[in-house]
């Protein structure tokens, strides 16, 4: 008799089974996080001390009181951003590249769960860890330094970011992709994609310095919105601006689709050329 | 209606790589592979290393795409209906392959999770799966770097029971590991055979575990099938007294032989 497997699950059990892998990607992170937790500790120290030699740029510069606070505050929101993109776009490319370095790739694409709940469990985790230390090095450098900021509107600046990283998460799904075409060099590409992204959409600069085609570049990055959204919130006490919520929006319906499409193409040439297994 | 647990038609898989600017070689790991497996059934596949047994395993998995010909498990199509082929088939492999800093129980967790295993379940069933395959119930939460090789594998054949796979992959199990392990881990796959519905493909360099614990035996060379059969039709055939023999007298070459350039190459390309 053959198996009837599709007796056997329903459209209900598919939707169920779907949310628990959802729920295992995330586990299993948080796993791994507890289990490098002390590497975790000195890479935010990194973090903060990068971020840190960023903002004391500001105090070299000959301007009152009240302007270098507010630059302080400005390359502060692009240094933590910079991190924050870091971790969306490491943990999400660790999809592919963890798994095969640990050698459990082939168990996890042999795996029943589809490839969106893969990507998008590795996307959930990346956004709720990136917050958490953005956060801790954002407080950290502002207790250092002693930023004041008086009006910062955090709940807006986190709902912000929240929203910017649907459209980063989709980026960070075609960076994913790399590591099966490249098991060598493709993790690295993650890191061009991250700068060259934060380069158009003035990280620690206004947009408006950048060469024209620059600026043109910038409108189709979220970075550029997530950044000015924030200066604002942060500094001013601004809420969630429409101006800057709806480009994230539209940016995020097509990223997600095409890193998903692209994740597919890079998987299935992976597949023809016996790409999806272990290294070393 | 009955359908074969396996049905492989003229399956073929060619790797390339690149060699110089311009150049790709190409070295078929498959050749028109054709075979079926009956329900219930254990087949080994016997074979050197880069004779393509694990290439036949990874297609079977839905890790690779074929250059040609077809492969059904219970009927479904591996290469359309990969999805649903996946809820049926697990696999062991030579290396245990897990997240290293991480223990047995958050492993099988993780890999539970990707079969629709919630957390309840998985508090049951794990150290259940593990009580049954011999691994010790106050270790199975220690960082798998500390455990030996033979109770890596044996966390290996848990994750794949764990999900109660219709059709087994074992890929060279028990490659490595020290005689006493062997020898559990062989008794499990018999245990496997006897007390449930799962049909075993067992890709092994060793002929006398292929013996022992296989219905058939096929001999796979340079990526094409000789035979399949049960031992006794294969001694009979070459009139030979061991599967040693039968190797000889199938390809002219010893199981042993040193390998050539060609034979190095497709052992990396597979």
């Amino acid at each position: 008799m053959a198996v009837d497997v599709t007796q056997a699950f329903t459209r209900r059990r598919i939707i169920r089974d779907e949310l628990i892998g959802l729920f295992g990607v995330v586990e299993r992170n948080l796993y791994l996080t507890k289990r490098y937790l002390l590497w975790d500790l000195a890479f935010l120290l990194w973090t903060v001390a990068n971020t840190l030699t960023i903002v004391f740029i500001a105090r070299g510069v000959g301007i009152s009181p009240v302007e270098r606070n507010s630059l302080e505050t400005k390359l502060l929101v692009g240094g933590v951003i910079w991190a924050f993109l870091g971790i969306i776009f490491e943990i999400v490319t660790e999809t592919v590249a963890w798994e095969r370095w640990e050698g459990t790739i082939e168990y996890t694409f042999m795996a029943p769960v589809s490839r969106p709940v893969h990507l998008i469990g590795m996307g959930v985790y990346a956004v709720i860890y990136g917050l958490v230390r953005a956060a801790l090095v954002f407080f950290a450098v502002v207790l250092f330094i002693g930023i004041h900021l008086p009006h910062a509107n955090y709940g807006a600046a986190i709902a912000l970011l929240a929203i910017a990283s649907i459209s980063f998460i989709g980026v960070g799904m075609m960076t994913a992709v790399l590591p099966l075409v490249s098991p060598e060099k493709g993790t690295q590409l993650g890191f061009v994609a991250q700068g060259l992204m934060l380069v158009v959409s003035g990280v620690y600069y206004p947009v408006s310095v950048l060469p024209d085609w620059m600026q043109w570049v910038a409108k189709i990055s979220p970075a550029t919105y997530a950044l000015r959204g924030n200066r604002e919130q942060i500094l001013h006490g601004a809420g969630l601006a429409w101006a800057d919520v709806w480009p994230l929006l539209v940016i995020g319906a097509f990223s997600i689709p095409i890193g998903l499409s692209v994740f597919k193409i890079g998987e299935r040439y992976a597949k023809k050329r016996g790409k999806l297994k272990r290294s070393g | 209606m009955s359908v074969s647990a396996v049905e492989v038609r003229d399956l073929e898989k060619v790797f390339s790589r690149r060699k110089g600017l311009w150049h790709r070689r190409k070295r078929a790991a498959l050749n028109k592979v054709s075979f079926t497996m009956e329900r219930g059934e254990c087949v080994a596949i016997l074979g050197q290393n880069g004779s393509g047994k694990s290439t036949l395993v990874r297609l079977l998995s839905t890790l690779l795409l074929a250059d040609g010909g077809e492969a059904r498990v219970f009927g479904y199509d591996v290469f359309k209906e990969a999805r649903t082929v996946r809820r049926l088939v697990n696999r062991v492999s030579v290396e245990a392959s897990f997240f290293k800093r991480m223990s047995a129980a958050e492993n099988l967790s993780y890999a539970a999770r990707f079969y629709g295993m919630g957390p309840s379940e998985t508090r049951r069933e794990i150290p259940r799966i593990l009580q049954r395959v011999g691994f010790p119930p106050n270790r199975r939460n220690e960082s798998m770097e500390n455990l030996s090789r033979g109770m890596q594998q044996k966390v290996a054949l848990a994750r794949a029971l764990l999900t109660s796979p219709v059709l087994l992959l074992l890929d060279e199990p028990t490659t490595g590991l020290d005689p006493r392990s062997k020898q559990e881990v062989q008794t499990f796959i018999r245990e496997i055979r006897e007390r449930h519905d799962s049909t075993i493909l067992l890709c092994t360099h060793d002929m006398k575990e292929a013996e022992e614990l296989a219905d058939r035996v096929g001999l796979l060379d340079r990526g094409e099938l000789l035979f399949l059969e049960p031992v006794a039709d294969v001694l009979q055939r070459y009139e030979v007294e061991t599967l040693e023999e039968a190797f000889f007298a199938a390809t002219g070459r010893t199981f042993e032989d040193e390998k050539t350039e060609d034979d190095e190459e497709r052992e990396v390309f597979a």
